[in-house]
């Protein structure tokens, strides 16, 4: 079974974002990139079931450089290879713009399911895999808390977590996986792994490489456009509540949310 | 040239859900900016009985498509009928909900119309009948205010408890209209085999007016029930923060923050929680937040419109009392 996983990298999620002058980005200076943490859960599960089912994963990653530190620690984690493309076009792609150059990878790839975390923790989007599951005509399910692939390979069974409950869904392979916190507890790379990564195959494309055109993606390509990026709302401690006991607290709590509040 | 809103309603086993009200509501107020009209898309089995609801909220026309592989969805039958509509009626804008729903069908939707699509947004403006969204980014520590290039329909998805519902009007009708589509079932691809219903008839985190919410100094899952007691009594529902769920105390699907649910109740009320910044990127958006902690130097007092200093397996339980006294 050859599985490939889709991987962003992504502010840590401790990061307090700041606003760059220019109101259209953010400050990047001392940021610590991770890889996105619901691709972890990816990676992990597309590990598992190369353990049982034998084959390949493989680790895709759009973005500069610095990208192939999270893709060598999935490498590390017991990934077979990963491809990067980085190309100074890319800059200001938008998800579809994403999604056509995973798309373009993929189309040359021998693949029985592909994995991506349910949305990156940066842009919020959550549609990377959707679109890229439209582009190359397979069936996506999202949103996955477990997945089951049938002992001869060929479906998938995903318990996916909708509000209320959950829906279990049936799909033949090849089709495309988002993973959901819960999915499985991803593995730490070992030391032996971590060494032994960095003689894994990482290769890296340009866009000429995949023969896609530049106006296609990057900004110049993207259907969404930012105009500006504002700090929320500060949000200012309130009253502490008076009291000499739990009781008088609470008695002084419930006026406030009765009567100033009015939200009980 | 492309006319008018949609909105692409939801329904659960039949009965309507709270996001198609406020999405026509937010359809409607947008509409009569740009002049045009609003109109709800259906999609269900034996639905159109609720068509008229929609029409009350502010919908000049509602298309329903009723058919029995509609019933529950399905991302492939969905994009399936709702592309095909979008491609023959020509809509300039298409809003959905920023549902489990509305996020699956949204992206696969403007991939396959070949548009842009802005998730999750908390408002929305125009800009000569271009739609500009504002959405939170880094799990709201930032906002993003986007708009749309070579882009129609223009698809966005609207952050569920946030827009405000237009009153109902009864007297206001919506024309009903059937819906022409082919669905073949060679496009469908997923099958759902199995619903699994949670216990109780709770609402979900992303759309409750009300949760209380236990953390790591709830000590261990045996004690969630004074949580649950409060929560009962005003009708809230329960969430955990990451440590309670990573310790096996409650499910993830009560997981509020940056790698769980995103909120924004009327009320949070934090018990033992400390208000890590992943935390607080989930529910610093709710409209009171109350935090009940025994440290007084806890950051979440921080954020907190009132915090309660004291132990919480004290305070919860008088809490819970003097509720009593006053409903
Ligand atoms: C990649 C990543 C993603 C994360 N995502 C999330 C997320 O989505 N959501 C999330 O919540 N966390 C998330 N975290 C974890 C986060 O960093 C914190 O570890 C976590 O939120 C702490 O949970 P807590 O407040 O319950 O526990 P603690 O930080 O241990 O706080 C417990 C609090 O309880 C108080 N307390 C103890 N006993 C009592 C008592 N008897 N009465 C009153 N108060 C008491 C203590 O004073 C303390 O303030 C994430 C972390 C990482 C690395």
């Amino acid at each position: 079974m050859n599985i490939l996983v889709c991987l962003k990298q992504v502010p840590d999620t401790e990061t307090q974002i700041k606003v760059a002058p220019d109101s259209k980005s953010i400050v990047t200076d001392n940021i610590k990139w991770v890889m996105n943490p619901y691709d972890e859960y990816a990676v992990e599960e597309g590990l598992r079931l190369k353990e049982k089912f034998g084959g390949e994963v493989t680790i895709i990653g759009v973005g500069p450089t610095k990208v192939t530190e999270s893709i060598r620690t999935a490498l590390a984690m017991g990934a077979d290879k990963g491809i990067l493309v980085d190309d100074p076009a890319l800059t200001g792609s938008d998800s579809l713009g994403t999604a056509k150059i995973l798309a373009a990878v993929i189309k040359d790839l021998d693949y029985n399911l592909i994995l991506c975390g349910k949305q990156g923790v940066d842009d919020d989007y959550g549609v990377v895999g959707s679109n890229l599951a439209e582009l190359l005509g397979i069936p996506q399910i999202s949103i996955v808390l477990k997945l089951e692939v049938s002992e001869d390979g060929s479906t998938v069974k995903a318990h996916r977590e909708v509000e209320g409950g959950t829906l279990v869904i049936e799909a033949s392979l090849p089709a495309l996986i988002t993973a959901q916190k819960g999915l499985n507890e991803p593995r730490y790379a070992s030391l032996p792994g971590i060494m032994k990564a960095k003689k894994k195959p990482l290769d890296v494309k340009t866009i000429a490489d995949l023969g896609l055109d530049a106006s296609e993606v990057g900004e110049s390509g993207a259907k969404i456009k930012i105009m500006q990026i504002t700090p929320p709302e500060e949000r200012l401690a309130g009253k502490i509540v008076e009291g000499e006991t739990p009781q008088e607290k609470a008695a002084n709590l419930v006026k406030l949310l009765h009567e100033e509040a009015k939200v009980i | 040239m492309a006319q008018g809103i949609w909105i692409v309603a939801e329904q659960k086993e039949g009965e309507l859900r709270k996001i198609s009200f406020e999405l026509v509501s937010e359809g409607k107020r947008l509409a009569d900016k740009m002049g045009q009209s609003v109109t709800a898309i259906l999609l269900g089995s034996n639905i159109k009985e609720k068509a008229p609801e929609l029409g009350k909220y502010g919908a000049d026309k509602v298309i329903v498509a009723d058919d029995n592989r509609l019933a529950t969805y399905t991302t492939d039958a969905y994009v399936s009928v709702i592309a095909e509509l979008a491609q023959k009626e020509e809509p300039a804008i298409i809003l959905l909900g920023a549902s489990v729903q509305g996020k699956d069908l949204s992206g696969r939707l403007a991939a396959r119309l070949g548009v842009g699509m802005a998730q999750d947004c908390v408002e929305f403006s125009l800009d000569n009948s271009n739609l500009v969204a504002k959405r939170p980014i880094y799990a709201g520590k930032a906002y993003a205010t986007v708009t749309f290039k070579d882009s129609s329909p223009q698809i966005a998805t609207a952050r569920p408890n946030v827009f405000e519902l237009n009153e109902p009007d009864e007297s206001r009708s919506a024309e009903v209209i059937d819906a022409a589509f082919s669905l073949d079932d060679s496009q469908l691809k997923t099958k759902v085999v199995e619903v699994i219903q949670e216990a109780g008839d709770k609402p979900d985190l992303t759309e409750a007016e009300l949760i209380v919410s236990g953390g790591r100094g709830m000590k261990g899952p045996e004690n969630y029930n004074i949580i649950e007691e409060l929560a009962d009594l005003i009708g809230a529902t329960v969430g955990a923060s990451r440590s309670a769920v990573d310790a096996g105390w409650r499910p993830h699907s009560d997981q509020v923050g940056q790698t769980g649910k995103v909120v924004s109740p009327n009320l949070y009320i934090a018990c033992g929680i400390s208000g890590a910044i992943q935390h607080l990127a989930g529910m610093s958006t709710s409209k009171y937040i109350v935090a009940i902690n025994k440290d007084p130097e806890a950051p979440i007092f921080q954020k907190a419109d009132y915090g309660v200093v004291g132990d919480l397996f004290d305070v919860v339980p008088a809490l819970t009392e003097e509720i009593k006294k006053i409903l």
